[in-house]
This record gives C-alpha cells, sequence and structure tokens, in this order.
C-alpha cells in the first residue's frame, strides 16, 4: 500500500497543506476532492515527485521512501497523468505510448514488438481504435484520454493518479472514461481520482478523501454516503 | 478482436481520407503534381528541358542546396529555424579550401576538418539556443552576418582561392558512374526495398498484426523501379548519374532511416511536436536541441563543399545570395512543416527538384532574373500557405 503520512507544504504566506494523510490500497479508487486552494494540487504533486514537503513523506509497505523527483516516483511505480494531455499530436498512438521508454536495440526502434504490446495493452482496457498508427491527432477527446491513461501503464505501475480526467469531455467519452478507470481497479492498481465533478466521483469511486483548507476533512465510503455530506465536508457546512 | 487470419488494414473511406487530408496529411502529392505540371509548361515552351543533357545538368545543380535544405529540415522539424546555413556553407568551403590549397593539406583531411568546423559551430548555436535561451532566429541571424564576416576575413584580400581541376574536391562533381554500375545500383536498391517490405509484412503477420494489402506493396516496389530506371535510363543518354546525385540520395535515405528507425529521430518529432510532452516522458529536450543544429550545420558545410567542387572555386560570394531561402524554400515546397514535428527528407529532394527546374526552365527561356525570384516567391507562399491551412485543419 501506498500512502502520504502528516504532508505539511508553506509556499510563502500560504499554508497549503497541513498534516494531510491519505492512504491508497491496491484496487481500491480513491477520489480527492475539495474546492479551489483546497490543496489537492499540491498533495497530487508531493506524491508525482514535482514539489518536495516541507514536512512528513510518503510511504510504500510500511516503509517510509524518498522521492526527490516526477522519476523517483515513476520508479517506485507512481504514474501521473496530467490534466493537459501531454501527448505529441503528430506521432501515433504506439509512439505516444512508448514516448521516453521505447522498446530498442541499440537504439533501433522495435516497431513490431511495440504496435504488438500497445495492441495487446488497448485491447486489455477494451480501449477501441480502428487504426493506432494514425496521428493522435486525428483521434477523439475520449480517445486521447484513454491513450494518456493507458500510456500511465507502460512502466507497470502501482499507483495511477488521474487529474480531471473527465474535466474536457462529452458525456459518452465521459462514460468510457470512467469505464477505463473501473478496469483499472480490476487490475488491481491503485487510483487516486482528482475531480471536480461529484457524479463522477460518485460514480466510480471506492472512497471520498476530502481536502478544506490544506487539512484532511473527512473521508467517506461512495457506496454509504449522499453527495451531500461530500459537499458539506468540502464547503465546510456542519453535515 | 484478432483472429488467426490476417487481418488487411482496409483502404480508407473516402471520408476518412478527406479527414486525412484536412489535417495536413497531404503527402507528397501536391508536391509531385507541381513537378508533373513543371514538366509539361516548360517542356512544351522549349525542346531542350526535357532534353537528357539539361535533365542531367539539373541533378548535378540539385546536390548542394539540396544538401544543405535537409540540413535545414532537421531544425525545421524542432519547429526551429536557421538562418546560418548559407553562411557556415561557404565559410566551411573556404576553411576546406585554405586547408588543401594554401596549406596543401590532404583534401579528404580539409574536408573533415572542415565538417568539424560545422559541428562546431552548430552546437554554438544549439547552446546559445538552449542555455541562454535566445530565439533560434536571433542566433542564427546573428550566425548569418557573422560567420559571412569570418568568411571575407579568413579569405583576406585575395577574394578567392581557386580548386584544382583534377584536383579530389573538383573531381566530385565530375565523376559519373558507368552506366553498368548504375544499374546495379538501382538493381540492389529496388531488391533491398521490396525485401525489407516482404519481411517486415512477413513479421508483422507472425505478430499477427494488420499489414497493408500485398497489391499495395507490388505497386510502391514497381512505383520506385520506374522512377529510379527512368532517371538512370535518361541521364545514361547523356554523361552517366553523377556521382553528386548518388552522394546526396544517399544522405536522403540515410537520414530518413535514422528519423524513423531510431530513437533519436523519434524523439526529434516529440520535441517538434510537444516539447512539453517529450520532457516530461524524459527526453533530454536540450540535447536533442542542440543536436539538430549541429546537424543543421554539419550538412551545410558538406553543402558548401559540393557547391565549391561544381564552381571549382571558393569566393567571396561563397554561401551567399540566395542559396540560403532556395535550401528553406526547398524543405517547406517539398511538405516539411514550419511548425515543427512534421515532414520527411524527402521533401529536400522533391522540393529542390521543383525549385531548380523553375529555375532551370527560366534560365533556358532567358527570362529575366527579376521575374525568376517573384515566380520562386510565389510557390514558396503557395508551399507555406499549404502548411498553415494544413495547421488550422489540424488544430480544430
Amino acid at each position: 500500500m501506498i500512502s502520504a503520512r502528516d504532508i505539511s507544504k508553506r509556499y510563502g504566506a500560504v499554508q497549503a497543506l497541513q498534516g494531510v494523510s491519505l492512504d491508497l490500497p491496491p484496487g481500491e479508487v480513491v477520489a480527492l476532492v475539495g474546492d479551489n486552494g483546497a490543496g489537492k494540487s499540491t498533495l497530487v504533486k508531493v506524491i508525482a515527485g514535482a514539489v518536495s514537503p516541507d514536512s512528513g513523506g510518503i510511504v510504500i509497505d510500511g516503509r517510509p521512501v524518498h522521492i526527490g523527483n516526477p522519476h523517483d516516483a515513476q520508479r517506485l511505480g507512481i504514474s501521473t497523468v496530467y490534466q493537459d494531455l501531454a501527448l505529441c499530436e503528430n506521432l501515433d498512438v504506439v509512439a505516444n505510448l512508448f514516448l521516453g521508454s521505447e522498446r530498442r536495440r541499440f537504439s533501433v526502434l522495435r516497431h513490431i514488438r511495440m504496435e504488438r504490446s500497445a495492441r495487446d495493452l488497448l485491447t486489455s482496457l477494451d480501449v477501441r481504435i480502428r487504426d493506432i498508427r494514425v496521428p493522435v491527432a486525428m483521434l477523439s477527446g475520449g480517445q486521447r484520454q484513454s491513450v494518456a491513461i493507458a500510456r500511465a501503464l507502460i512502466g507497470e505501475p502501482r499507483l495511477v493518479i488521474l487529474d480531471e480526467p473527465t474535466a474536457a469531455l462529452g458525456v459518452e467519452q465521459t462514460a468510457q472514461v470512467l469505464d477505463l478507470i473501473r478496469r483499472l481497479r480490476e487490475r488491481g492498481l491503485a487510483v487516486l481520482l482528482i475531480s471536480h465533478n461529484l457524479a463522477d466521483v460518485r460514480a466510480v469511486s471506492d472512497r471520498v478523501v476530502v481536502l478544506r483548507l490544506g487539512r484532511n476533512a473527512g473521508e467517506f465510503r461512495t457506496a454509504d454516503t449522499s453527495q451531500e455530506s461530500i459537499v458539506a465536508a468540502i464547503t465546510g457546512a456542519a453535515a | 478482436m484478432m483472429n488467426a487470419a490476417t487481418s488487411v488494414r482496409e483502404p480508407y473511406t473516402p471520408k476518412e481520407a478527406v479527414e486525412r487530408l484536412r489535417h495536413g496529411d497531404l503527402g507528397a502529392w501536391p508536391v509531385v503534381g507541381g513537378l508533373i505540371a513543371i514538366a509539361i509548361v516548360f517542356g512544351s515552351l522549349n525542346e531542350h528541358f526535357l532534353s537528357p543533357e539539361n535533365l542531367t545538368n539539373l541533378a548535378l545543380q540539385m546536390a548542394a542546396t539540396g544538401t544543405i535544405s535537409l540540413g535545414i529540415i532537421m531544425v525545421l522539424l524542432l519547429g526551429e529555424i536557421d538562418l546560418s546555413a548559407g553562411s557556415v556553407s561557404g565559410l566551411c568551403a573556404v576553411i576546406m579550401a585554405i586547408l588543401s590549397e594554401r596549406l596543401h593539406w590532404n583534401p579528404l583531411l580539409a574536408i573533415l576538418v572542415a565538417l568539424v568546423a560545422g559541428a562546431l559551430i552548430g552546437s554554438l548555436h544549439g547552446l546559445m539556443f538552449t542555455r541562454l535561451r535566445m530565439p533560434s532566429f536571433v542566433v542564427t541571424l546573428a550566425g548569418l552576418i557573422g560567420w559571412q564576416g569570418l568568411l571575407l576575413y579568413l579569405l583576406g584580400s585575395g577574394g578567392i582561392i581557386n580548386l584544382p581541376f583534377d584536383g579530389f574536391v573538383a573531381k566530385l562533381s565530375d565523376t559519373w558512374l558507368p552506366s553498368w554500375a548504375a544499374w546495379a545500383v538501382t538493381a540492389v536498391l529496388v531488391a533491398v526495398y521490396a525485401a525489407s517490405g516482404l519481411i517486415g509484412r512477413r513479421r508483422r503477420i507472425a505478430a499477427e498484426l494488420p499489414v497493408t494489402a500485398a497489391w499495395w506493396l507490388a505497386t510502391k516496389v514497381g512505383g520506385l523501379a520506374v522512377v529510379l530506371a527512368g532517371a538512370v535510363l535518361v541521364m545514361s543518354a547523356d554523361r552517366g548519374v553523377p556521382l553528386l546525385l548518388v552522394i546526396f540520395g544517399t544522405l536522403v535515405v540515410a537520414l530518413d532511416l535514422v528519423l524513423r528507425h531510431t530513437t533519436f529521430g523519434r524523439w526529434m518529432y516529440a520535441v517538434g511536436g510537444n516539447v512539453e510532452a517529450a520532457r516530461r516522458a524524459g527526453i533530454s529536450v536540450t540535447r536533442i536541441r542542440v543536436l539538430a543544429f549541429v546537424l543543421s550545420s554539419v550538412l551545410a558545410a558538406f553543402g558548401g563543399i559540393l557547391s565549391a567542387s561544381r564552381l571549382s572555386a571558393v569566393n567571396q560570394g561563397s554561401g551567399g545570395s540566395d542559396i540560403l531561402l532556395m535550401a528553406i524554400a526547398a524543405a517547406v515546397i517539398g511538405g516539411t512543416s514550419l511548425f515543427g514535428g512534421r515532414g520527411r527528407t524527402y521533401a529536400a529532394l522533391l522540393g529542390i527538384l521543383v525549385i531548380q527546374s523553375i529555375t532551370n526552365g527560366m534560365y533556358l527561356l532567358s527570362v529575366d532574373s527579376s521575374v525568376r525570384y517573384m515566380v520562386t516567391a510565389a510557390v514558396l507562399a503557395l508551399a507555406v500557405a499549404i502548411d498553415s491551412l494544413a495547421r488550422r485543419g489540424s488544430a480544430t
């Protein structure tokens, strides 16, 4: 299990996080919600290695680990899909999936091996793309988001962090991506989902963790919780 | 789902084909169409235009500027520009000439040193661009003026260095393949192309991946054979295939293989497509950028040497006048995007063929150079307009 323990982070006069903890067990989708400025992005950046906390840290299987940069995080099995998809639109799906970790012999690309694995990966995630050798620019928004998420799985991670994966999508494409998130859970991955959309959060998550003004402000099992109590925790109204 | 039977990649439906065109995936078709139009227009206006002698001259004229254009493509792929390529080509040719003629070095060694000088210049540009974060436009504009200045300084009051006609360098552009050698090269090229296509197809079938239809592979092999055989036939009717064209062709093919089949090439396209994505994927963007500028300057240097070989001299005008603009125009006309991430090395070959044919054809018709400039400008503007429209199509 990957956990964040007692994370605090201060930016100048702003206390962005204060003693925040979060457990991310395998096979569970945890939704991280909170108002703007609640500290969601800072917490994600700490887990993904983009920001170092002032105190507290990450614990994996009971052992404290040092995450100094995004590369460390990736090595420890933490993969992040950012809101802006970070795909190269001029490259095809296969090239995007393997970008930066191309299968190669010396420095010659192994096209067939990569295409085969890409195809297997996308099939296992039930992502439907008719021709995976067309440039990503020609795919729909939902397909691109699916490619971005599939790409996070190339390094065989334990935890996938999804930052607002449905923000720019229509109804049908959102449903596709939510299905994909469920399949990540079935694969036994820990999933941390950051979202503003409570409908999506309720549809797909097992547990909801609420941040408010940089502190833990409640934790709910999604199945037993009403939307009102989550909203109340987010806004700070007495539940 | 995949089944055991081979799946053949289906041809695109008309709707998808239009979609591809709208996304700027025009390929080489506009240029090929343009070339045919040029051949018809000039061929009907002047009976010498399509004569073996003139077409062989055309092949000879292409190589130097084409090589410089290849270098331009390397930086255009990153969405950058290299305005110094002309000056660098002149400067490195002068360095080569001084070493081999004034200091009597071995010509091969002199060429090598000139190429190394090109590499150093390129890395200087690359470091100014990446470390000092100067726009590539400004870095290479400074280079355009500065390296021209160094060229004038090195040439000194003499102003011209002649290369002996029977020397190694001048011989480069006066060597012709005997026709048996030209046919052998053609046969080998077609055989290798067909074999790699067949092997690739078989390996894809073994990996249960979709393959393109066999008739399409056969068409491509046949097309290559016809084009190469036609070129050899025409040039053999004159003096033969010029060595210069073989050198240029080898560079085009080798660089295309590097760009498409190595991690370096993949990362070039990635940096040109989306710098931020490349950086997040762990690609060293700085290294790729510096390497692109190094390649650009080395190819410019080599182009300069080829040009000196054609002229059998270097002088104060080496690498000057319209060489740079011709090289950039060739890259863009051939289909390389100015916005980065799109284009292949064949653009240099096709683009320079278009520009050189127009220039050559108008010389034959003894059109005034004023008109020549305006026509070349119009062709360049058309190519950039197509590129910009294609980009707008892919942005929506």
